[in-house]
């Protein structure tokens, strides 16, 4: 129903770095923690588990709000803001 | 290292503020911003109320690329299967001064670099601040990749998270105990049918904010703001209920469900997808607010914890341009006397002597009264109940208004737990 936020993101401008912004330490989310909120509290959905169950985050597409850092009590994400010049690049917001 | 009167951390409203006032009077300034221009990186819901400030810089707002002035205010509860919707209007908010008007960041904060430039203020884009340099405990500068930069006074106005002075342990990260994140589609529509939806003479504009099943009984609500060719459709969900809620609902499903709700529906219907975009919004009100100012450095905006929820609106750029504009002014003041360890004193006695932190002050207990769920919950539905029984009518003999009426308060309003709100509401 609706658009998917998969295709809410392809109206986004981004400029992807080479590097990745968001690292998970997905040894932390697999011994520790038990609610995952990152799953479901990123409001453009880029967290998944794989096939093995492990946590990654598809930060090409990250809308830079944060909530996942805040949300994450165990420390498990190192979180930066992408490099100058990228990453989103509102047109209107 | 080099070395500048002034830099500014960031290219929202609140360091463009800062970086306008210092410029204007012949500072030598320096604003570094992320992304590819000012605003590029910057979300509002989003109306900017202009009243608050529009003493502090008078020449900038004419020529201010705003979209509507609001003329018109709209709430809507969402009950189960029903909404009731209070449209206000008032003539003064459809007469020069407007009190408020919609924007869109990535045009208004590009203009307002603009204008930053033409007093002289340097604004260099693409550039992140890795880090504060510190001497001691004193801000002397910023690192951003190799380069170094000093100023007698760094201005942190990175935003909401904080990231570089909680690096220099100025301030914690936010929490999501006291956090909400904001989410919206920017959807375009021609003019003359968001005229037509919201009732608007043309050029005028409308705030229309949702309670109720909107956030499935969360705290939060939805918001719908009227640009020119287009509207600012999202909602506001606090951290702690989406976080702790059992069924672990993917939040961004709430907006798709929002658009769905066939009192929504209509109001949207063909508007084009332009933009998703995403934010967090501080809620601890008072309590957010950290230490305003070090040495060498002052706290400025959504960096300083400068968002308020007011339950009837949300309140930041205001307050952004504010916290700026007095930014600029005490180190005006302390370069003119040539004492800079006034700066920060005289930044936070400006800040708490005007309406700024008074304001935070007056609201200082809304968080607490916003956390009761029943607000979120109980009463959109007991309304939409009330309004049921009034307007429903059938093969049965009906009941006289005054019973209708009268069962519905007694029922949903007249009880111990709503007279203690009630009692609760006068903190607020």
């Amino acid at each position: 129903m609706g658009t998917t936020v998969e295709a809410k993101l392809g109206y986004n401008v981004f400029k992807i770095d080479k590097e990745r912004h968001i690292v998970i330490d997905t040894e932390i989310c697999n011994k520790i923690c038990k609610d995952k909120t990152c799953l479901y509290i990123c409001p453009a959905f880029l967290y998944k588990l794989d096939d093995q169950g492990n946590n990654t985050v598809d930060w090409e597409g990250c809308l830079e709000c944060g909530t996942c850092l805040i949300c994450c009590e165990h420390d498990a994400l190192s979180w930066e803001y992408p490099r100058g010049e990228f990453g989103i690049q509102y047109r209107s917001a | 290292m080099e070395k500048v009167d002034v830099i500014v951390v960031g290219g929202g409203l609140a360091g463009l503020s800062a970086a306008y006032g210092l410029a204007a009077e012949g500072l030598e300034v320096i604003l570094i911003e992320r992304g590819d221009y000012s605003g590029a990186k910057n979300v509002t819901g989003g109306r900017l109320y202009v009243s608050p400030i529009r003493n502090m810089y008078p020449e900038l707002w004419e020529d201010a690329p705003f979209e509507r002035p609001v003329t018109r205010e709209f709430i809507t509860l969402m009950g189960e299967g029903n909404s009731t919707t209070i449209e206000f209007a008032a003539d003064k908010f459809a007469a020069q001064p407007y009190q408020s008007y919609t924007v869109l960041r990535a045009t208004f904060d590009l203009w307002l670099s603009e204008q930053v430039m033409e007093k002289g203020g340097m604004v260099i884009v693409k550039q992140r601040v890795d880090d504060l340099i510190k001497e001691g405990d004193k801000v002397i500068g910023i690192r951003a990749g190799e380069d170094e930069i000093g100023a007698d006074i760094t201005i942190i106005a990175e935003g909401v998270l904080g990231l570089v002075a909680n690096k220099a342990g100025l301030r914690e990260l936010p929490s999501w105990k006291d956090h909400a994140v904001g989410f919206k589609e920017t959807l375009e529509l021609p003019k003359e049918v968001i005229d037509n939806r919201w009732h608007l003479a043309p050029d005028e504009g409308a705030a229309h904010l949702f309670m109720g099943g909107v956030t499935k009984g969360m705290l939060g609500g939805g918001f719908l703001y009227t640009n020119k060719e287009s509207i600012s459709l999202g909602i506001v969900l606090g951290m702690k209920d989406a976080k702790e809620r059992v069924d672990k609902i993917d939040i961004y499903t709430l907006l798709d469900d929002f658009k769905a709700n066939p009192t929504i529906a209509p109001l949207v219907a063909d508007g084009e997808l332009v933009e998703y975009s995403a934010h967090v919004i501080s809620e601890a009100g008072l309590s957010g607010i950290p230490q305003l100012w070090g040495d060498g450095y002052l706290m400025t905006g959504d960096a300083a914890g400068l968002a308020l929820n007011q339950l009837y609106t949300v309140r930041g750029m205001d307050f952004a341009v504010a916290s700026g504009y007095y930014a600029a002014q005490a180190i005006i003041e302390g370069k003119k006397q040539n004492d800079l360890d006034a700066v920060g004193p005289a930044y936070e006695k400006m800040m708490k002597e005007s309406w700024v932190l008074k304001d935070f002050e007056t609201a200082k207990n809304i968080l607490h009264f916003i956390e009761n769920p029943r607000i979120f919950s109980h009463y959109p539905n007991a309304v939409g109940r009330l309004f049921d029984r009034v307007f429903t009518l059938n093969d049965q003999p009906t009941d006289s208004i005054y019973t209708k009426v009268m069962s519905s308060v007694k029922k949903d309003f007249m009880n111990v737990t709503t007279a203690k709100e009630l009692l609760g509401m006068r903190k607020i």
